[in-house]
């Protein structure tokens, strides 16, 4: 009997695929497709070979062999960059699917698949670049299996956190991959369960990207006043959605011209609509996330600071990559204009990656003698990180129906329901 | 809309609630940290700053013997590290050379513990903080909170540990002294719990003011520490923190971790709150069309 159901099973989910067996999809599955020598490729492939290389080193030899930490300043670019301001980007997912299924906004639903396999991506690779930090790897285990809470530790929500909002976005990703090898029974049940993955992915959001903030919070003498106050959470979270939404903004132009054959016509065109929205959103958030900045400077009354080189750097980080791109977000939106919105996507970019470094390395024991810089293998393999973060995606992209529409089943299921 | 806005009161309400459910339980942690710690006393006017503490250190715990040659020198802040727990250094003041100690502090209520999210660093019921290898996995975020730098990591070792002074936690609960506070020839040191040890600080302070500087170091710092200070002079001059707030630590993050459970319980339900109005919106929209 059962021998049966599951022959059934094989044979339903060959005819689904178009008739394709089992193993040879998954054989057209792995075959590389498209050229090879791309210059991308040229590029990313002897880093990615480095980067493994170092990878290997740093487990045999010690994480000192390979990064300059100190016994003074324990996390440098792997976490700053990697992990706080890596998750920073991947916010475009909650944002996103916020708008979308929570308010309703159909005008964004062409883009919810690629931000949401972004977002999950993205918090695999720079998330999973802390265990490349972590000393003792092997107990990585032991705050999730039970056997040691350290409930009162920021580390441990954002841990735990870290893992849930994997597991949310994979649920809210996974219809794709049920209409990919063609399962129409597992995409309804799984689609199904889409608005739980993501009011509960919103809510882990929030805590987290905030929290990944809250990390430095005990840390109050050693990171300039200029950027520590008990406000860094909030600040963390707010620049998150623009930090987020310019993300959806750069990777969608890319991927408009590299994936062209993928997308539709119709939502090709919608695309330009899309950026005018976004950019409305970019616009508000990073107004109100000034606001919270100027708010928080005149709390700590710091002015005396503001005339030293690092009262320079900040008043750069405000003004040239907060209230230049909110200006350029709110110019190209009254005006449509499609580059300028992309151009204020890559400052706005540029300045979150300032305030993550800033707070997190230069700013971070910016009084030692010796300065923490990251050594040229840190940052190869941060690199690494993201060369293997895009050949997945692109990997993923040009094989599931990500931007592609999905099969015609799936508009029949719909209007079923 | 009416049923709307007075959702939204309630859920203003429930987080007033939680909030304040938050500083009680901050108030119950407070009146919690009256137990008996046992500490240490470290008195530099008696320091002679021969280094039998160092070494007996280095011994107790299986950590290399101090060079010969490596001594205090003014002028030059020899650190802990991970082949050394403890070290004294030496400081030209006002009042000439004076040696001090350096070690962990063993906190009230310390960063480093409340910062392990796997128990790894944790204050034990004694008063000595302890590190335990078996759930450690070497975030060092504990070392990223210390107030005082303390803990060290291994960075040349692929089974990396935290190294810190525990003071000498297997000698304690065996009722025995810290390895050097029974070694040191001078009695800097005092072992003790750290309400006869902050009584015995100020009978010194009170019974020779001219040789004290008036300050226990530590009887406050970073919401009191086990390891305790007397100095003939301003501990600025001894290169001591004196920026460290007197609130402990992890109180810095108390508010972060009290909001959490009200926005774990409020937003899924404003979120679908939303949904629901807006969706229904829509539909009425539609129906109008
Ligand atoms: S001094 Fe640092 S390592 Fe020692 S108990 Fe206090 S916080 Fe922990
Ligand atoms: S390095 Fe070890 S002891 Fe320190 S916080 Fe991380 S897990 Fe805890």
């Amino acid at each position: 009997m059962k021998k049966k159901n599951m022959n059934n099973q094989n044979a339903v989910l060959a005819k689904d695929n178009d008739g394709m067996p089992v193993l040879k999809f998954l054989a057209e599955a792995i075959k590389p497709k498209g050229t090879f020598f791309t210059p991308f490729n040229m590029i990313s492939l002897p880093i990615m070979v480095l980067g493994f290389v170092i990878i290997v080193i740093r487990f045999i030899k010690g994480i000192g062999a390979v990064t300059n930490l100190t016994q003074e300043v324990p996390w440098g670019l792997w976490i700053g960059f990697d992990v706080v301001t890596g998750v920073a980007f991947a916010g475009g997912a909650y944002v996103i699917t916020f708008m979308v299924y929570i308010l309703n906004m159909k005008k964004y639903h062409s883009i919810v698949r690629v931000t949401v396999l972004n977002g999950f991506l993205a918090y695999v690779f720079y998330a999973g670049a802390l265990l490349l930090d972590l000393g003792r790897p092997w107990n990585v285990i032991n705050p999730i299996i039970g056997n040691s809470f350290g409930v009162s530790s920021i580390l441990f929500l954002v841990a735990w956190h870290f893992l849930l909002y994997m597991i949310a976005m994979l649920i809210e990703f996974s219809p794709t991959i049920a209409e990919w090898i063609g399962n129409q029974r597992a995409r309804k049940i799984l689609s199904g369960m889409t608005l739980a993955a993501v009011i509960f992915g919103i809510t882990l959001s929030t805590l987290h990207q905030s929290g990944l903030g809250a990390l430095y919070l005990m840390a109050s003498e050693k990171i300039h006043p200029l950027w520590y106050s008990e406000f860094i959470p909030i600040l963390f979270f707010v620049s998150s959605i623009f930090a987020g939404l310019s993300m959806v903004i750069f990777e969608g132009s890319i991927s408009q011209k590299v994936f062209d054959s993928q997308i539709s016509e119709k939502n090709h065109r919608s695309h330009d609509g899309i950026l005018h929205g976004l950019s409305k959103i970019c616009t508000v958030t990073l107004f109100i996330y000034f606001f919270l900045q100027v708010l928080t400077f005149v709390h700590g009354k710091h002015w005396d600071l503001l005339n030293s080189p690092m009262g320079y750097w900040y008043l750069t980080e405000m003004i040239g990559f907060v209230l230049l791109p909110m200006g350029l977000f709110f110019y190209s939106y009254r005006k449509q204009n499609i580059f300028l919105i992309k151009l204020a996507a890559l400052i706005t970019m540029i300045g979150v990656i300032i305030n993550r470094l800033n707070v997190t390395v230069v700013g971070f024991r910016w009084d030692a003698a010796v300065h923490y810089f990251p050594s040229w293998m840190e940052i190869v393999v941060t690199l690494t990180v993201l060369f293997v973060e895009i050949w997945i995606f692109r990997w993923i992209v040009t094989r599931l129906p990500v931007l592609r529409d999905s099969p015609s089943w799936v508009k029949k299921q719909s209007s079923k329901l | 809309m009416n049923i709307n806005r007075r959702n939204f009161l309630s859920v203003l309400g429930l987080t007033g609630v939680s909030l304040y459910t938050g500083e009680k339980l901050v108030a119950a942690q407070k009146i919690g940290n009256e137990t008996e710690f046992y500490g240490v006393l470290y008195d530099s006017t008696r320091c002679v700053g021969c280094q039998g503490c160092e070494s007996v250190c280095a011994e107790e715990h299986g950590l290399p013997e101090p060079a010969p040659d490596d001594v205090p020198v003014s002028g030059a802040v020899r650190k802990a590290n991970e082949n050394r727990r403890t070290v004294i250094n030496v400081y030209n003041t006002s009042k000439g050379e004076v040696y001090v100690k350096n070690q962990c502090l063993h906190c009230n209520q310390p960063a480093c513990d409340s910062a392990c999210l796997t128990r790894a660093m944790s204050k034990t019921k004694e008063g000595p903080v302890i590190w335990n290898g078996e759930k450690c996995m070497g975030c060092r975020y504990c070392m990223v909170s210390c107030p005082f730098d303390v803990p060290k990591f291994e960075y040349h070792s692929s089974n990396p540990k935290i190294v810190k002074c525990n003071m000498c936690y297997d000698r304690v609960i065996e009722g025995k002294l810290p390895a050097c506070v029974e070694a040191c020839p001078a009695e800097a040191l005092t072992f003790g719990t750290r309400r006869e040890l902050i009584a015995e600080a100020h009978r010194r302070i009170i019974n020779d003011p001219g040789l004290y500087y008036n300050k226990i170091y530590g009887e406050s710092e970073a919401g009191g520490t086990g390891f305790l200070y007397l100095s003939p002079v301003p501990f600025e001059e001894l290169g001591f923190n004196t920026t460290v707030q007197n609130r402990p630590y992890p109180e810095l993050t108390k508010g972060f971790l009290y909001s959490v459970p009200s926005i774990f319980v409020l937003w899924p339900a404003v979120l679908l709150g939303i949904h629901k109005s807006v969706k229904n919106n829509n539909l009425e929209e539609e129906e109008y069309e």
